[in-house]
């Protein structure tokens, strides 16, 4: 029954915090050099890693898929497998759970030691609302880097896949029918569900991550601990959500 | 020096008021821990007014209160005629507090730790916030820090920076954590002066949580002595130099005996 209450409890606190931190959009436009800054540590730096991965992830499921679809002579769909899977559900996925591991883990570390360290509550006496100055500027961040980053994950993915497909002696499916299979069997509302997960997922992610960070109590060894649980709840969130969404934009 | 009445210090250039500050019947327990036990203060406005006691006994929880950053089980802080706990007081009242271990912002150069209050509340232009901020810099003696990051800085020079941001702020009720702590006796002098300085030059109210009798005897116009989250005393700082209260002479006057030690009375 504590967990529970606890569980309810923190649900709450993220929701307020969401609330108190979207009542300062209108600080935004002077914020906007932090704004920046977000987009470059959340967007920026993140690509190197976001563009290998995907371009692997990509490349894994062309050659799994070419392996599977040979028994019963579909090695043609491969692109539609490969583009669908990218954009509807790995790209936002790995997307998110990369952010949560390298942005959300970082986020969670900066805010909890500032509140260690006494910086929250001087900005508390200072009349400074933390939730104006270091939630809501990450926020909107995320929500803007999140579709960018989703989109370069699913076209390095294609890529991926398509010079799998087309250097595979097993495989053996040139460039160009990869792509017409796929242009053939995908929608804009294919994609647009996978960025709209996306948006959701980093969201949810740096909202609880700031959360976490921002009310952690006790010392530095607390540090990591909010780290750990800002991650893990992260990972379960993205998981989790992924289910419901999906269902949801599936039968919009 | 006796305590001076609140009609004796001019206004500042900058603070229009100063105030006072009272606590009433304040309680506060950490689960099931009684932290502050029936506090009751009168802090006059201008006033220096030291908090002293032993560690654990609640000075900065108390402090805390004042500044809005607890809340009370019961009772009240007053800020003037504002309660502490209401954020918007702090939008009434130019509150500062100066943390014990300066909580500077580490990512913001010294400058810039200074520039944030002003520049966040839209006070004055970039050349206005300059000029504040290299004359509240002159005054602790910080001009050639201004570009160091405070992981650069030394205990002491990390103090100055904490209350040379507080000065940038204008305050009108100015709280510091045992500023003196962690520094050589050369440092607490300077600060203790500062802190004396500040408020003839600004009638801020101070009130200062410290272990430091130097500090207290020589600038307190009134002390509070804590114990066990219970106020034991309060007066003028002369009755603290030769207390009555055989609890507060034990913490103020120490008498060391190798004979029996203390740290065996603890056992």
């Amino acid at each position: 029954m504590n967990h529970l209450t606890a569980i309810f409890g923190h649900i709450g606190g993220t929701l307020l915090l969401l609330v108190s931190s979207v009542k300062f959009i209108g600080t935004l436009p002077r914020q906007r050099a932090r704004f920046i800054e977000q987009c470059y540590l959340i967007g920026y730096t993140s690509l190197p890693i976001v563009t290998i991965l995907s371009f692997f992830i990509g490349s894994v499921l062309a050659l799994q898929s070419g392996y599977s679809m040979e028994n019963f002579g579909a090695k043609q769909f491969i692109g539609t497998l490969v583009g669908l899977t990218m954009a509807r559900e790995l790209g936002p996925v790995m997307v998110a759970i990369l952010i949560a591991g390298r942005v959300g883990s970082a986020v969670t570390a900066e805010l909890a030691s500032m509140k260690v360290y006494q910086e929250i509550d001087a900005l508390t006496t200072m009349n400074i609302p933390p939730e104006r100055m270091l939630v809501l500027p990450r926020l909107a961040a995320i929500l803007v880097m999140m579709p960018v980053l989703a989109i370069i994950a699913n076209l390095c993915g294609w890529y991926g896949g398509a010079l799998v497909c087309q250097y595979t002696h097993s495989i053996s499916v040139d460039s160009e029918s990869y792509f017409i299979a796929l242009k053939t069997y995908m929608k804009p509302k294919d994609i647009i569900d996978g960025l709209v997960k996306a948006e959701v997922f980093g969201f949810v992610i740096i909202l609880v991550c700031c959360y976490i960070g921002l009310n952690t109590r006790g010392g530095p060894r607390e540090i990591g601990a909010s780290v750990t649980k800002a991650v893990v709840a992260s990972l379960i969130l993205i998981l989790v959500l992924d289910y419901f969404v999906t269902k949801a934009l599936l039968f919009a | 020096m006796t305590a001076p009445a609140a009609s004796s210090y001019t206004a500042s250039p900058f603070v229009g008021r100063t105030f006072g500050v009272t606590v009433a019947g304040l309680n506060k327990n950490f689960g099931r821990t009684a932290v502050l036990k029936d506090i009751n203060l009168e802090v006059k406005p201008g006033e220096i007014f030291c908090i002293m006691g032993p560690s654990g006994s609640g000075k900065t929880v108390l402090l805390k209160h004042i500044a809005g950053l607890e809340h009370a089980t019961s009772g009240e802080v007053r800020i003037g005629e504002f309660d502490a706990a209401d954020p918007e007081t702090r939008n009434k009242v130019h509150l500062a507090l100066v943390f014990q271990a300066g909580a500077l912002f580490n990512s913001l150069s010294v400058y810039d730790n200074l520039a944030l209050y002003p520049r966040e509340h839209r006070q004055c232009n970039e050349a206005g916030i300059r000029e504040r901020v290299l004359h509240a810099l002159s005054i602790l003696s910080l001009e050639k820090a201004a570009n160091k990051f405070p992981s650069d800085l030394s205990g002491g020079m990390k103090k100055r920076v904490a209350i040379a941001r507080a000065l940038v702020m204008e305050p009108q009720l100015l709280l510091y954590d045992e500023p003196t702590s962690e520094l050589d006796p050369v440092m607490s002098a300077t600060l203790t002066e500062i802190i004396a300085t500040l408020r003839e030059q600004t009638a801020v109210t101070s009130i200062v949580v410290t272990h430091d009798r130097d500090l207290a005897f020589n600038i307190a116009d009134r002390v509070a002595f804590m114990m066990d989250g219970r106020i034991q005393g309060v007066g003028p700082r002369a009755d603290f130099k030769t207390p009555a209260d055989p609890v507060i002479a034990n913490f103020l006057n120490p008498v060391i005996d190798l004979k029996n030690p203390r740290f065996k009375q603890l056992e």
